[in-house]
């Protein structure tokens, strides 16, 4: 890949990144987190988003494992009335 | 399985947690009656009170049968399987309960439970929950 790029210098503009990003991490698996809770509105706040829909697991970095978890904490929360179903200004 | 054969009659208990939202419009004594209604039902049925929780007059993320404010109480127990399909009756024949949720306790969930009431990490998290912000 690096030679053909170095031969091709339309190549190597395609191929680097535009600014080095920081590495995405599960906040459960680093902390040790086991269990979601459903009643805590502040901390399932940072996995939606302003509208009140749940974020995807590429743009939080949390594991498959957890992000189901997270996914079915959120939906208890709006059932409970704790987390909107839809909002604008959540944030 | 051994334990099992040994003691047949006596019932498996699993670990729950309800929490119901009553209507705004109860005194505080219709409260206390509806309150003690449950955890009486609980154990009566075979059940152990674990731990119960009150958050008072609560505003709801989104208006329910009208009403924005909602009285939110937790129950955590131990109760037989059967016991849920009864309790979740009783609900929905009250008019004064305008939501509930009954949730099955998995071990984490229980041990997470356990440290809350401890007030084990109440400090950390809202240091989280600042950093975050």
């Amino acid at each position: 890949m690096a030679t053909k790029a170095q031969n091709n210098p339309a190549m190597v503009f395609n191929t680097t990144p535009e600014a080095p990003q920081k590495k995405k991490y599960c906040r459960f698996k680093k902390s040790g987190i086991k269990y979601i809770d459903y009643k805590d509105a502040n901390f399932l706040l940072k996995f939606v988003n302003e509208q009140g829909k749940i974020l995807p697991r590429r743009l939080t970095g949390t594991s498959l494992k957890y992000q189901r978890k997270v996914a079915m904490a959120v939906k208890r929360a709006r059932h409970l009335a704790i987390l909107p179903y839809v909002a604008d200004q959540l944030k | 399985m051994a334990a099992k054969k040994t003691a047949k009659e006596q019932v498996v208990l699993n670990d729950y947690e309800s929490v119901i939202i009553f209507t705004p419009v109860l005194s505080d004594e219709q409260l206390k009656d509806a309150l003690s209604k449950y955890r009486n039902m609980i154990i009566e049925n075979g059940g152990e009170m674990v731990h119960e929780e009150n958050w008072g007059l609560t505003k709801l993320a989104y208006p329910i049968n009208k009403k924005t404010t909602g009285f939110y109480h937790i129950y955590e127990y131990k109760a037989p399987t059967s016991f849920i399909s009864k309790f979740e009756l009783a609900f929905r024949r009250d008019e004064r309960i305008m939501r509930f949720l009954s949730t099955s306790l998995d071990k984490h969930a229980v041990i997470y439970n356990q440290r809350k009431r401890n007030g084990e990490f109440n400090q950390s998290k809202k240091d989280k929950q600042q950093e975050g912000k």
